[in-house]
């Protein structure tokens, strides 16, 4: 495997002992993700596998109330738990960026886009307002926004979801990071928009030539976008790979239940399998095995 | 480059189209105004030196009444000075009050109420336990205390209002803070690298703004009720100048024979503080980004 740029290892996360719950329950279960340098990378799970987890845990935007147990989570060399705040800093934004799922509420509704798209650009590259502007009206071009400067002057509520996401990407790539996060960002988009969106996302990665973790739920996504894929469910990673081979034989039986769930458009609706709940409560008792090793 | 037909259109154009259309924006702005316009050009308009003692005049009745002359249009006092001068001239410290006693508790209610809400931790244990027990004594009483201590004058009533009012405004911040907190853009500015102090000033403050600004008009209307209460126990400006709160004491002591000094000055503070509520309430149903 070429250079790792994100490696995270044996990533615990549990919910702080404090308050009512005293034995703060396991969330991430010795979590181990690499992402090499230039690649695309798929994180997929069910809702409540913990993938926002891991994505909060990289940036250090960690919810009150949930802790790192242990593990390690080096970016490019920069061990990210404990990480200076000053260096950390320094390192989002500019380094490692997000592309967030909800372009509803990801954009702040009392300021004009412009605002929102220079500030990164102004605080990591050093622009002026007047480059910073250039760069973002460049930058709304590629993600295919017709009459940029138009955009540049509205406020978040007078653009469309898929205007909004777009926007989104364009912040993403402004800085032209080494890693980007994107969080289930076509999730609150329609079908059409969608695949439009993945498509820039792509593009964008291809010519910056930026490594991207790609969390999501859907498979198809997946298939179209990512070139390996790590499968999260319960908190663990149960397997991962290149998407070709896990596509084509996945091995573990959740992932194969989690394929067979998927929705195509060849077959009847009544062919699609829920996940078996023997296939889920064998791997809650996996969870649980590994629970109780690691407390004995 | 041309604008596509559904651009905005210029801001301040939109902001004072809205706010005229607004009747309560409207009413209560005009009749602020013109008490701004009585204040500054009191002399100009008062008939008589609100000073000015005129003995034969004691407790005249102002001009539409039986006995009424046009040489009092509201009457006089009971050192026979002019009521309706009187008024005017109170005017002036009923607007000065309101005026810097307003802002000056908005502005530290609401840099208390933003430390809390965003900061967390300790600093918000600390001011939100300071602002439950502030919330503990009655008001009026712990004024009349504070101006006791520093003395009457209009610093010290300006300051006791300040004291008194600004954990309306730190309560009502905090919460919002604590809300925007939470917001995605304040996650996605914490992820651009910015600092805290400075999404503090560019993510959350313009959101808590409009709030803020309704909040200050009715506290700019406590404000006035407060001085008028301070004076009306004798604990504000000096003797020499004029205050509603002072011609309701002293009218009280003859509110039998001249009811009318009383009640002017009863209509004054009324008129006064309903349209900073009306205001407010304009304000509040215009730009209050959750009626929105």
């Amino acid at each position: 495997m070429s250079e790792r740029i994100l490696a995270i290892d044996g990533l615990c996360a549990a919910l702080s002992p404090r308050g009512r719950s005293a034995d703060g329950a396991a969330l991430l279960r010795a979590v181990s993700l690499a992402v090499a340098v230039g690649e695309v990378h798929g994180l997929v799970g069910m809702s409540g596998a913990g993938k926002s987890l891991i994505t909060k845990a990289i940036l250090g935007i960690l919810p009150a109330g949930i802790e790192l147990t242990g593990g390690s989570i080096r970016f490019a060399g920069n061990e990210l738990i404990g990480c200076p705040e000053a260096r950390y800093r320094q390192l989002l934004g500019r380094e490692i960026a997000l592309i967030p799922q909800d372009p509803l509420t990801a954009l702040n509704p009392s300021r004009r886009i412009e605002a929102q798209m220079t500030d990164v650009m102004r605080l990591h590259l050093s622009l002026t307002r007047r480059a910073a502007r250039a760069r973002a009206l460049a930058l709304l071009r590629d993600v295919r926004i017709r009459e940029p400067e138009a955009v540049l002057r509205r406020y978040p509520h007078e653009l469309s979801g898929g205007m909004r996401q777009r926007v989104l990407i364009a912040i993403g790539f402004a800085c032209e990071p080494r890693l980007i996060i994107a969080d289930e960002p076509t999730t609150s988009l329609d079908v059409t928009v969608q695949k439009e969106i993945l498509r820039l996302i792509r593009d964008l990665q291809r010519r910056q030539n930026t490594t991207l973790l790609f969390v999501t739920h859907d498979l198809g996504v997946v298939a179209k976008i990512c070139q390996r894929v790590s499968v999260l469910h319960a908190g663990m990673i149960l397997e991962h790979g290149a998407t070709a081979d896990i596509m084509a034989a996945p091995r573990h039986p959740f992932t194969r239940a989690l394929f067979a769930a998927t929705p195509r458009y060849d077959a009847p609706a009544e062919a699609l399998a829920p996940v078996p709940a023997a296939v889920l409560s064998e791997i809650a008792g996996a969870a649980q095995r590994f629970d109780a090793a690691r407390r004995g | 480059m041309v604008e596509s037909p559904g651009a905005t259109p210029r801001r301040a154009a939109l902001l004072l189209r809205r706010c005229v259309g607004n009747y309560r924006i409207l009413g209560g702005g005009s009749v602020l105004l013109l008490l701004v316009l009585v204040a500054l050009f009191a002399r100009q308009i008062a008939p008589q030196d609100p000073l000015d003692q005129d003995l034969i005049a004691q407790l005249q009745p102002p001009t539409l009444a039986a006995e009424g002359d046009t040489a009092h249009y509201l009457g006089a006092d009971s050192l026979g000075r002019d009521v309706l001068s009187r008024l005017i001239f109170g005017t002036r410290v009923a607007l000065v009050v309101a005026v810097i006693a307003g802002p000056l508790t908005a502005l530290v209610g609401t840099g208390l109420g933003l430390a809390a809400g965003y900061l967390g931790g300790w600093v918000d244990v600390v001011i939100s336990r300071a602002v439950d027990i502030w919330s503990s004594f009655p008001p009026i009483l712990l004024s009349i205390m504070l101006v006791a201590l520093l003395g009457t004058g209009l610093t010290s009533v300006l300051i006791a209002i300040v004291v008194i009012d600004w954990t309306r405004f730190c309560r009502v911040v905090r919460a919002e803070a604590l809300k925007q907190r939470h917001m995605d853009y304040v996650d996605a500015a914490l992820v651009s690298g910015l600092r805290p102090r400075t999404i503090l000033a560019r993510e959350i403050l313009p959101n808590i703004l409009p709030l803020c600004i309704v909040l200050l008009t009715m506290e700019m209307g406590i404000a006035i009720v407060i001085e008028a209460i301070l004076s009306f126990v004798g604990l504000s400006i000096s003797t020499d100048m004029p205050t509603w709160g002072s011609m309701i004491a002293e009218g009280r002591q003859v509110i039998y024979q001249a009811p009318w000094i009383m009640t002017s000055a009863l209509a004054a503070l009324l008129v006064s503080i309903l349209a900073l509520n009306m205001l407010g309430d304009g304000l509040k149903a215009e730009f209050d980004p959750v009626l929105r």
